[in-house]
Protein backbone atom coordinates (compact mmCIF):
# COMPACT_ATOMS: atom_id res chain seq x y z
CA UNK A 1 0.00 0.00 0.00
CA UNK A 2 1.38 3.37 -1.04
CA UNK A 3 1.18 6.81 0.44
CA UNK A 4 -1.70 7.72 -1.86
CA UNK A 5 -3.86 5.65 0.52
CA UNK A 6 -3.23 8.06 3.43
CA UNK A 7 -6.03 10.35 4.64
CA UNK A 8 -9.38 11.27 3.12
CA UNK A 9 -7.61 12.56 0.02
CA UNK A 10 -3.87 12.23 -0.52
CA UNK A 11 -2.09 14.85 -2.56
CA UNK A 12 1.18 12.90 -2.50
CA UNK A 13 1.68 9.62 -4.36
CA UNK A 14 5.29 8.75 -3.64
CA UNK A 15 7.47 9.40 -0.61
CA UNK A 16 10.41 7.63 0.97
CA UNK A 17 8.42 7.69 4.22
CA UNK A 18 5.60 5.54 2.87
CA UNK A 19 6.26 2.86 5.48
CA UNK A 20 4.32 5.27 7.72
CA UNK A 21 1.10 3.96 6.14
CA UNK A 22 2.03 0.32 6.76
CA UNK A 23 2.88 1.08 10.39
CA UNK A 24 -0.37 3.01 10.76
CA UNK A 25 -2.35 -0.01 9.53
CA UNK A 26 -0.63 -1.92 12.30
CA UNK A 27 -2.05 0.73 14.72
CA UNK A 28 1.30 2.42 15.19
CA UNK A 29 1.61 6.18 14.70
CA UNK A 30 5.28 6.64 13.95
CA UNK A 31 7.86 9.33 13.49
CA UNK A 32 11.46 9.00 12.38
CA UNK A 33 14.63 9.31 14.44
CA UNK A 34 18.00 10.05 12.84
CA UNK A 35 20.41 7.12 13.25
CA UNK A 36 23.34 9.48 13.14
CA UNK A 37 22.43 12.35 15.50
CA UNK A 38 19.27 11.12 17.25
CA UNK A 39 17.01 13.99 16.14
CA UNK A 40 13.34 13.01 16.27
CA UNK A 41 10.80 14.04 13.65
CA UNK A 42 7.06 14.09 13.31
CA UNK A 43 5.76 14.18 10.67
CA UNK A 44 8.40 11.64 9.65
CA UNK A 45 11.18 12.70 7.32
CA UNK A 46 13.67 10.67 5.33
CA UNK A 47 16.45 13.24 5.55
CA UNK A 48 17.95 14.85 8.65
CA UNK A 49 18.18 18.64 8.31
CA UNK A 50 20.53 18.81 11.30
CA UNK A 51 23.31 16.38 10.27
CA UNK A 52 22.30 15.64 6.63
CA UNK A 53 22.08 11.88 7.21
CA UNK A 54 19.53 9.88 5.23
CA UNK A 55 19.49 6.93 7.62
CA UNK A 56 16.42 6.87 9.81
CA UNK A 57 14.74 4.52 12.25
CA UNK A 58 11.04 4.56 13.06
CA UNK A 59 9.76 5.25 16.56
CA UNK A 60 6.25 4.89 17.89
CA UNK A 61 4.21 7.68 19.44
CA UNK A 62 2.13 6.19 22.25
CA UNK A 63 1.24 9.13 24.44
CA UNK A 64 -0.97 9.97 26.04
CA UNK A 65 -0.56 13.47 24.67
CA UNK A 66 -2.23 16.72 25.52
CA UNK A 67 -4.46 18.76 23.20
CA UNK A 68 -2.96 22.22 22.58
CA UNK A 69 -5.52 23.81 20.26
CA UNK A 70 -8.43 22.83 18.03
CA UNK A 71 -11.19 24.10 15.77
CA UNK A 72 -14.40 22.69 14.39
CA UNK A 73 -14.64 23.32 10.66
CA UNK A 74 -18.19 24.03 9.45
CA UNK A 75 -17.07 24.35 5.84
CA UNK A 76 -14.60 22.22 3.95
CA UNK A 77 -12.38 22.44 0.91
CA UNK A 78 -13.34 20.68 -2.32
CA UNK A 79 -13.52 16.91 -1.80
CA UNK A 80 -14.17 17.06 1.96
CA UNK A 81 -17.68 18.60 1.91
CA UNK A 82 -19.41 15.41 3.10
CA UNK A 83 -17.33 15.28 6.26
CA UNK A 84 -18.38 18.57 7.92
CA UNK A 85 -18.51 19.40 10.70
CA UNK A 86 -15.15 17.96 11.74
CA UNK A 87 -12.66 19.02 14.37
CA UNK A 88 -8.95 19.54 13.69
CA UNK A 89 -6.37 19.90 16.40
CA UNK A 90 -2.77 19.70 17.51
CA UNK A 91 -1.58 17.64 20.46
CA UNK A 92 1.80 17.49 22.17
CA UNK A 93 3.22 14.07 23.07
CA UNK A 94 5.76 13.03 25.71
CA UNK A 95 7.88 11.49 22.92
CA UNK A 96 8.85 15.10 22.15
CA UNK A 97 6.71 15.70 19.09
CA UNK A 98 3.44 17.43 18.18
CA UNK A 99 0.80 15.74 16.05
CA UNK A 100 -1.78 17.47 13.85
CA UNK A 101 -4.94 15.66 12.77
CA UNK A 102 -8.68 15.25 13.05
CA UNK A 103 -10.32 14.58 16.39
CA UNK A 104 -12.58 11.61 17.07
CA UNK A 105 -16.23 12.62 16.58
CA UNK A 106 -17.05 10.73 19.79
CA UNK A 107 -15.41 13.53 21.82
CA UNK A 108 -18.27 15.54 23.34
CA UNK A 109 -18.38 19.34 23.44
CA UNK A 110 -17.94 19.14 27.21
CA UNK A 111 -14.83 17.01 26.87
CA UNK A 112 -13.30 19.13 24.11
CA UNK A 113 -10.81 21.51 25.67
CA UNK A 114 -7.15 22.40 25.58
CA UNK A 115 -5.24 20.19 27.97
CA UNK A 116 -7.45 17.11 27.48
CA UNK A 117 -5.52 13.83 27.31
CA UNK A 118 -5.15 12.39 23.83
CA UNK A 119 -4.26 9.03 22.36
CA UNK A 120 -3.98 8.12 18.70
CA UNK A 121 -6.26 5.67 16.94
CA UNK A 122 -5.89 4.29 13.42
CA UNK A 123 -9.08 4.75 11.43
CA UNK A 124 -10.50 3.57 8.15
CA UNK A 125 -10.81 6.60 5.86
CA UNK A 126 -13.01 4.72 3.36
CA UNK A 127 -12.31 2.47 0.36
CA UNK A 128 -9.22 0.91 1.87
CA UNK A 129 -7.80 4.26 2.89
CA UNK A 130 -6.16 4.68 6.27
CA UNK A 131 -5.81 7.65 8.58
CA UNK A 132 -5.44 8.45 12.27
CA UNK A 133 -7.52 10.38 14.74
CA UNK A 134 -6.86 12.13 18.01
CA UNK A 135 -9.11 10.43 20.62
CA UNK A 136 -9.83 11.00 24.30
CA UNK A 137 -7.29 9.00 26.35
CA UNK B 1 23.36 50.81 3.35
CA UNK B 2 22.22 52.82 0.32
CA UNK B 3 18.91 54.66 0.68
CA UNK B 4 15.96 53.41 -1.36
CA UNK B 5 12.70 55.32 -1.84
CA UNK B 6 9.18 54.54 -2.95
CA UNK B 7 8.40 57.13 -5.62
CA UNK B 8 5.05 55.85 -6.88
CA UNK B 9 2.19 53.68 -5.64
CA UNK B 10 -1.08 52.51 -7.14
CA UNK B 11 -3.80 49.94 -6.85
CA UNK B 12 -6.92 48.85 -8.65
CA UNK B 13 -10.25 48.82 -6.87
CA UNK B 14 -10.54 45.46 -5.10
CA UNK B 15 -13.68 43.73 -6.41
CA UNK B 16 -15.43 40.34 -6.18
CA UNK B 17 -15.06 39.62 -9.89
CA UNK B 18 -12.98 41.81 -12.18
CA UNK B 19 -14.55 42.06 -15.64
CA UNK B 20 -11.29 41.70 -17.55
CA UNK B 21 -8.14 39.62 -17.89
CA UNK B 22 -5.16 39.51 -15.53
CA UNK B 23 -3.07 41.78 -17.76
CA UNK B 24 -5.84 44.39 -17.76
CA UNK B 25 -6.27 44.06 -14.00
CA UNK B 26 -2.52 44.59 -13.54
CA UNK B 27 -2.56 47.62 -15.80
CA UNK B 28 -5.00 49.42 -13.49
CA UNK B 29 -2.49 49.51 -10.63
CA UNK B 30 0.40 50.13 -13.02
CA UNK B 31 -1.29 53.16 -14.58
CA UNK B 32 -2.08 54.54 -11.13
CA UNK B 33 1.53 54.13 -9.90
CA UNK B 34 3.12 55.46 -13.11
CA UNK B 35 0.96 58.59 -13.00
CA UNK B 36 1.80 58.94 -9.33
CA UNK B 37 5.54 58.72 -10.05
CA UNK B 38 5.23 60.78 -13.24
CA UNK B 39 7.51 58.47 -15.24
CA UNK B 40 7.36 56.44 -18.46
CA UNK B 41 7.85 52.68 -18.95
CA UNK B 42 11.32 53.18 -20.45
CA UNK B 43 12.50 54.70 -17.17
CA UNK B 44 11.87 51.43 -15.30
CA UNK B 45 15.05 49.38 -15.24
CA UNK B 46 13.55 46.09 -14.06
CA UNK B 47 10.27 44.65 -12.77
CA UNK B 48 9.31 42.12 -10.12
CA UNK B 49 5.93 40.44 -10.63
CA UNK B 50 4.12 38.87 -7.66
CA UNK B 51 1.09 36.60 -7.29
CA UNK B 52 0.14 33.19 -5.97
CA UNK B 53 0.47 31.01 -9.06
CA UNK B 54 -2.24 28.46 -8.25
CA UNK B 55 -4.93 30.95 -9.28
CA UNK B 56 -3.35 31.80 -12.61
CA UNK B 57 -4.18 29.94 -15.78
CA UNK B 58 -1.33 31.85 -17.40
CA UNK B 59 1.98 30.12 -16.96
CA UNK B 60 4.92 32.45 -16.11
CA UNK B 61 2.92 35.66 -15.64
CA UNK B 62 6.03 37.89 -15.37
CA UNK B 63 6.66 37.55 -19.10
CA UNK B 64 3.07 38.43 -19.92
CA UNK B 65 3.03 41.44 -17.61
CA UNK B 66 6.36 42.82 -18.86
CA UNK B 67 4.99 42.78 -22.39
CA UNK B 68 1.59 44.32 -21.60
CA UNK B 69 3.05 47.03 -19.35
CA UNK B 70 5.59 47.99 -22.01
CA UNK B 71 8.58 46.80 -20.00
CA UNK B 72 10.43 44.78 -22.66
CA UNK B 73 13.35 44.33 -23.00
CA UNK B 74 14.15 45.14 -19.36
CA UNK B 75 14.70 42.28 -16.85
CA UNK B 76 11.61 40.82 -15.18
CA UNK B 77 10.96 37.86 -12.92
CA UNK B 78 8.45 36.39 -10.53
CA UNK B 79 8.47 36.39 -6.71
CA UNK B 80 6.04 34.40 -4.57
CA UNK B 81 5.37 33.97 -0.86
CA UNK B 82 1.58 33.50 -1.09
CA UNK B 83 -0.27 36.27 0.78
CA UNK B 84 2.93 38.25 1.38
CA UNK B 85 4.20 37.97 -2.19
CA UNK B 86 4.32 41.68 -2.92
CA UNK B 87 6.13 42.44 0.36
CA UNK B 88 8.68 39.84 -0.67
CA UNK B 89 8.71 41.66 -4.02
CA UNK B 90 9.50 44.89 -2.17
CA UNK B 91 12.34 43.14 -0.37
CA UNK B 92 13.71 41.85 -3.67
CA UNK B 93 13.39 45.21 -5.41
CA UNK B 94 15.06 46.95 -2.48
CA UNK B 95 18.05 44.64 -2.85
CA UNK B 96 18.21 45.27 -6.60
CA UNK B 97 18.33 49.03 -6.04
CA UNK B 98 20.49 49.11 -2.89
CA UNK B 99 23.08 46.91 -4.59
CA UNK B 100 23.39 49.42 -7.41
CA UNK B 101 22.32 46.85 -10.01
CA UNK B 102 19.29 48.94 -11.02
CA UNK B 103 18.13 52.51 -10.31
CA UNK B 104 14.35 52.21 -10.76
CA UNK B 105 12.48 48.95 -10.10
CA UNK B 106 8.75 48.30 -10.27
CA UNK B 107 6.92 45.74 -8.10
CA UNK B 108 3.56 44.60 -9.37
CA UNK B 109 1.23 42.33 -7.38
CA UNK B 110 -1.98 40.92 -8.76
CA UNK B 111 -4.56 38.20 -8.21
CA UNK B 112 -7.72 37.29 -10.04
CA UNK B 113 -9.28 34.86 -7.57
CA UNK B 114 -12.65 34.85 -9.33
CA UNK B 115 -11.22 32.58 -12.02
CA UNK B 116 -12.10 29.65 -9.75
CA UNK B 117 -14.96 28.80 -7.33
CA UNK B 118 -14.79 29.62 -3.64
CA UNK B 119 -14.55 25.91 -2.70
CA UNK B 120 -11.76 25.37 -5.23
CA UNK B 121 -10.11 28.45 -3.85
CA UNK B 122 -10.32 27.03 -0.30
CA UNK B 123 -8.88 23.75 -1.54
CA UNK B 124 -5.93 25.59 -3.10
CA UNK B 125 -5.46 27.59 0.09
CA UNK B 126 -5.47 24.33 2.07
CA UNK B 127 -2.69 23.19 -0.20
CA UNK B 128 -0.77 26.30 0.87
CA UNK B 129 -0.14 24.18 3.96
CA UNK B 130 1.75 20.86 4.01
CA UNK B 131 0.07 18.76 1.32
CA UNK B 132 1.74 15.53 2.39
CA UNK B 133 0.88 15.53 6.09
CA UNK B 134 -1.95 18.03 6.67
CA UNK B 135 -4.09 18.56 3.58
CA UNK B 136 -5.31 14.89 3.68
CA UNK B 137 -7.34 15.86 6.79
CA UNK B 138 -9.26 18.60 4.95
CA UNK B 139 -7.45 21.77 5.95
CA UNK B 140 -8.20 25.35 5.01
CA UNK B 141 -6.99 28.78 6.04
CA UNK B 142 -9.88 29.69 8.39
CA UNK B 143 -9.36 26.44 10.35
CA UNK B 144 -5.65 27.13 10.83
CA UNK B 145 -6.19 30.69 12.04
CA UNK B 146 -9.07 29.39 14.18
CA UNK B 147 -6.58 27.16 16.02
CA UNK B 148 -4.52 30.26 16.75
CA UNK B 149 -7.68 32.03 17.95
CA UNK B 150 -8.45 29.13 20.30
CA UNK B 151 -4.83 29.15 21.47
CA UNK B 152 -5.01 32.90 22.15
CA UNK B 153 -8.35 32.55 23.99
CA UNK B 154 -6.99 29.73 26.17
CA UNK B 155 -3.76 31.50 27.05
CA UNK B 156 -4.95 35.08 27.47
CA UNK B 157 -8.71 35.07 27.99
CA UNK B 158 -9.39 36.87 24.72
CA UNK B 159 -13.03 36.51 23.61
CA UNK B 160 -15.07 36.28 20.43
CA UNK B 161 -16.35 39.76 21.22
CA UNK B 162 -12.78 41.12 21.31
CA UNK B 163 -12.29 39.78 17.78
CA UNK B 164 -15.64 41.24 16.72
CA UNK B 165 -14.47 44.68 17.91
CA UNK B 166 -11.66 44.45 15.38
CA UNK B 167 -14.21 43.89 12.62
CA UNK B 168 -16.27 46.84 13.87
CA UNK B 169 -13.18 49.03 13.46
CA UNK B 170 -12.43 47.56 10.05
CA UNK B 171 -15.92 48.29 8.76
CA UNK B 172 -15.73 51.85 10.09
CA UNK B 173 -12.88 52.51 7.67
CA UNK B 174 -14.02 50.18 4.88
CA UNK B 175 -17.01 52.48 4.46
CA UNK B 176 -14.72 55.39 3.52
CA UNK B 177 -12.27 53.46 1.31
CA UNK B 178 -13.47 53.67 -2.26
CA UNK B 179 -11.08 50.87 -3.30
CA UNK B 180 -12.53 48.39 -0.76
CA UNK B 181 -14.74 45.46 -1.73
CA UNK B 182 -16.77 45.53 1.51
CA UNK B 183 -18.09 49.02 2.26
CA UNK B 184 -21.07 48.30 4.53
CA UNK B 185 -21.08 49.42 8.13
CA UNK B 186 -21.28 46.49 10.57
CA UNK B 187 -22.36 46.63 14.20
CA UNK B 188 -21.27 44.32 16.98
CA UNK B 189 -24.58 42.38 17.04
CA UNK B 190 -24.34 41.58 13.33
CA UNK B 191 -20.73 40.45 13.61
CA UNK B 192 -21.56 38.28 16.65
CA UNK B 193 -24.29 36.31 14.80
CA UNK B 194 -23.22 32.67 15.25
CA UNK B 195 -22.42 31.93 11.62
CA UNK B 196 -19.35 29.82 12.33
CA UNK B 197 -16.85 29.05 9.60
CA UNK B 198 -14.29 27.31 11.82
CA UNK B 199 -14.91 27.76 15.54
CA UNK B 200 -14.40 30.27 17.12
CA UNK B 201 -14.15 32.25 13.86
CA UNK B 202 -17.43 33.42 12.35
CA UNK B 203 -18.28 34.83 8.96
CA UNK B 204 -17.26 38.38 9.74
CA UNK B 205 -13.98 37.31 11.32
CA UNK B 206 -12.86 36.34 7.82
CA UNK B 207 -11.82 38.51 4.90
CA UNK B 208 -13.26 37.95 1.44
CA UNK B 209 -11.50 36.75 -1.66
CA UNK B 210 -11.14 39.53 -4.20
CA UNK B 211 -9.63 40.44 -7.53
CA UNK B 212 -7.13 43.24 -7.47
CA UNK B 213 -3.71 44.60 -8.30
CA UNK B 214 -1.14 46.84 -6.67
CA UNK B 215 2.01 48.52 -7.88
CA UNK B 216 5.00 50.31 -6.33
CA UNK B 217 7.97 51.99 -7.93
CA UNK B 218 11.27 52.07 -6.07
CA UNK B 219 14.24 54.28 -6.83
CA UNK B 220 17.78 54.91 -5.65
CA UNK B 221 18.39 58.02 -3.55
CA UNK B 222 19.83 59.92 -6.51
CA UNK B 223 16.98 58.97 -8.87
CA UNK B 224 14.35 59.58 -6.21
CA UNK B 225 15.57 63.12 -5.66
CA UNK B 226 15.67 63.72 -9.40
CA UNK B 227 12.21 62.30 -10.15
CA UNK B 228 10.12 62.81 -7.04
CA UNK B 229 9.16 65.71 -4.77
CA UNK B 230 7.75 63.52 -1.98
CA UNK B 231 9.68 60.24 -1.78
CA UNK B 232 8.94 57.86 1.08
CA UNK B 233 12.01 56.05 2.35
CA UNK B 234 12.36 52.37 3.17
CA UNK B 235 13.91 52.29 6.65
CA UNK B 236 13.64 48.72 7.80
CA UNK B 237 12.89 45.37 6.18
CA UNK B 238 12.49 42.25 8.31
CA UNK B 239 11.56 38.83 7.07
CA UNK B 240 11.38 35.51 8.89
CA UNK B 241 9.85 32.08 8.36
CA UNK B 242 8.32 29.32 10.48
CA UNK B 243 7.65 25.62 9.81
CA UNK B 244 4.84 25.11 7.30
CA UNK B 245 3.53 22.18 9.36
CA UNK B 246 1.52 22.99 12.51
CA UNK B 247 3.36 20.17 14.30
CA UNK B 248 6.49 22.31 14.01
CA UNK B 249 5.02 25.39 15.69
CA UNK B 250 6.06 26.21 19.24
CA UNK B 251 3.05 28.34 20.14
CA UNK B 252 -0.56 28.89 19.03
CA UNK B 253 -0.98 32.36 20.54
CA UNK B 254 1.24 34.40 18.23
CA UNK B 255 3.15 34.12 14.96
CA UNK B 256 6.87 33.55 15.47
CA UNK B 257 7.71 34.66 11.93
CA UNK B 258 6.04 38.03 12.59
CA UNK B 259 7.81 38.49 15.92
CA UNK B 260 11.21 37.84 14.34
CA UNK B 261 10.49 39.91 11.23
CA UNK B 262 9.43 42.83 13.43
CA UNK B 263 12.58 42.55 15.53
CA UNK B 264 14.75 42.64 12.41
CA UNK B 265 12.84 45.54 10.85
CA UNK B 266 13.02 47.62 14.04
CA UNK B 267 16.76 46.90 14.36
CA UNK B 268 17.44 47.93 10.76
CA UNK B 269 15.41 51.12 11.19
CA UNK B 270 16.98 51.82 14.58
CA UNK B 271 13.57 52.41 16.17
CA UNK B 272 11.00 50.56 18.28
CA UNK B 273 7.23 49.98 18.33
CA UNK B 274 6.61 53.26 20.17
CA UNK B 275 8.00 55.19 17.21
CA UNK B 276 5.37 53.91 14.76
CA UNK B 277 2.68 56.49 13.93
CA UNK B 278 0.48 54.33 11.70
CA UNK B 279 0.44 50.64 10.76
CA UNK B 280 -1.09 48.30 8.22
CA UNK B 281 -1.30 44.73 9.51
CA UNK B 282 -2.30 41.50 7.82
CA UNK B 283 -5.86 41.03 9.10
CA UNK B 284 -6.92 38.15 6.87
CA UNK B 285 -8.83 37.13 10.01
CA UNK B 286 -9.63 39.22 13.08
CA UNK B 287 -7.37 36.99 15.20
CA UNK B 288 -4.49 37.82 12.85
CA UNK B 289 -4.82 41.52 13.70
CA UNK B 290 -5.08 40.71 17.41
CA UNK B 291 -1.84 38.70 17.27
CA UNK B 292 -0.19 41.41 15.16
CA UNK B 293 -0.74 43.97 17.95
CA UNK B 294 1.33 41.74 20.21
CA UNK B 295 3.82 40.34 17.68
CA UNK B 296 4.74 43.90 16.61
CA UNK B 297 5.12 45.11 20.19
CA UNK B 298 2.18 47.56 20.13
CA UNK B 299 0.90 45.63 23.16
CA UNK B 300 2.46 43.13 25.55
CA UNK B 301 1.59 39.48 24.80
CA UNK B 302 -2.03 38.94 25.88
CA UNK B 303 -2.79 42.66 26.08
CA UNK B 304 -3.88 43.11 22.47
CA UNK B 305 -7.49 42.90 23.57
CA UNK B 306 -7.04 46.03 25.70
CA UNK B 307 -5.87 47.98 22.64
CA UNK B 308 -9.06 47.25 20.71
CA UNK B 309 -11.36 47.52 23.76
CA UNK B 310 -9.96 51.02 24.38
CA UNK B 311 -10.06 51.94 20.69
CA UNK B 312 -6.31 52.60 20.74
CA UNK B 313 -5.98 51.30 17.18
CA UNK B 314 -8.58 53.69 15.76
CA UNK B 315 -7.41 56.73 13.79
CA UNK B 316 -7.56 58.91 16.92
CA UNK B 317 -5.90 56.30 19.12
CA UNK B 318 -2.33 55.72 20.32
CA UNK B 319 -1.39 53.45 17.40
CA UNK B 320 -3.79 53.58 14.43
CA UNK B 321 -3.97 50.21 12.64
CA UNK B 322 -5.65 49.43 9.32
CA UNK B 323 -7.44 52.74 9.02
CA UNK B 324 -8.06 51.89 5.35
CA UNK B 325 -10.30 48.96 6.41
CA UNK B 326 -7.56 46.34 6.20
CA UNK B 327 -7.95 43.04 4.39
CA UNK B 328 -11.23 42.44 6.20
CA UNK B 329 -12.89 45.31 4.34
CA UNK B 330 -10.66 45.81 1.32
CA UNK B 331 -10.67 42.13 0.40
CA UNK B 332 -7.56 39.99 -0.02
CA UNK B 333 -6.36 39.47 -3.61
CA UNK B 334 -3.38 37.39 -2.45
CA UNK B 335 -0.53 38.71 -4.58
CA UNK B 336 -1.77 42.32 -4.52
CA UNK B 337 -2.32 42.66 -0.77
CA UNK B 338 1.16 43.68 0.41
CA UNK B 339 1.43 46.36 -2.25
CA UNK B 340 -1.96 47.73 -1.24
CA UNK B 341 -0.85 47.92 2.40
CA UNK B 342 2.34 49.70 1.36
CA UNK B 343 0.35 52.12 -0.82
CA UNK B 344 -1.76 53.08 2.18
CA UNK B 345 1.31 53.74 4.33
CA UNK B 346 3.01 55.77 1.58
CA UNK B 347 -0.11 57.94 1.28
CA UNK B 348 -0.25 58.33 5.06
CA UNK B 349 3.38 59.46 5.20
CA UNK B 350 2.85 61.91 2.34
CA UNK B 351 -0.21 63.28 4.12
CA UNK B 352 -2.48 62.44 1.17
CA UNK B 353 -4.70 59.74 2.72
CA UNK B 354 -7.82 61.94 2.74
CA UNK B 355 -10.51 60.87 5.23
CA UNK B 356 -8.21 58.08 6.43
CA UNK B 357 -5.30 60.42 7.21
CA UNK B 358 -3.62 60.04 10.58
CA UNK B 359 -2.42 63.54 11.54
CA UNK B 360 1.36 64.07 11.42
CA UNK B 361 2.19 60.47 10.48
CA UNK B 362 5.97 60.36 9.97
CA UNK B 363 6.83 56.67 10.44
CA UNK B 364 4.68 53.80 9.16
CA UNK B 365 4.83 50.02 9.35
CA UNK B 366 3.50 47.22 7.15
CA UNK B 367 2.99 43.66 8.50
CA UNK B 368 2.24 41.17 5.72
CA UNK B 369 2.00 37.44 6.44
CA UNK B 370 2.14 34.56 3.95
CA UNK B 371 0.16 31.41 4.73
CA UNK B 372 -0.63 30.86 8.38
CA UNK B 373 2.63 32.34 9.59
CA UNK B 374 4.92 30.58 7.12
CA UNK B 375 6.35 33.86 5.81
CA UNK B 376 6.45 37.08 7.82
CA UNK B 377 7.40 40.40 6.25
CA UNK B 378 7.56 43.60 8.30
CA UNK B 379 8.55 46.80 6.50
CA UNK B 380 9.11 50.26 7.98
CA UNK B 381 8.86 53.50 6.03
CA UNK B 382 9.42 57.15 6.85
CA UNK B 383 8.69 60.48 5.23
CA UNK B 384 12.21 61.78 5.83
Amino acid sequence: MGFDQFGVISFTSATKTEKFVELLQDSKLSGTVCKSCGAKFFPPRSDCSLCLSDEMDWFEINGPGELISYTTAMYAPAGFENDVPYTLGVAEFPEGVKVFGRLDKAISDDQLKAGMKIRIKTVNAGEGRVSYELCAA
Amino acid sequence: MAKVAVIGVGQSAFVRAYPGSIRELAFEAFRDAMKDAGIKSQQIDASVICSAPEYDKQRTPAGLMAEYLGLNPQPTFYVESVCSSSSSGLRTAYALVASGLHDVVMVLGFQKMSEISSAESQERMGRGADIQWEAPFGTMMPAYYAMYARGHFEKYGTTEEDLALIRVKSSTYGVINEKAVFRKSLDLAKIMEPKYIATPLKMYDCCANADGSSCMILASEEKAKELCSNPVWIRGLGMATAPINMAGRDTFSGLKCAQLAAKRAYEMAGIGPKDIDVAEVHDCFTIAEMMAYEDLGFAEPGKGKDLIRNKETYKEGRIPVNVDGGLLSKGHPIGATGGSQIRTIVMQLRGTAGDMQVPNAKVGLVHNIGGVGIYGNVSIFSAE
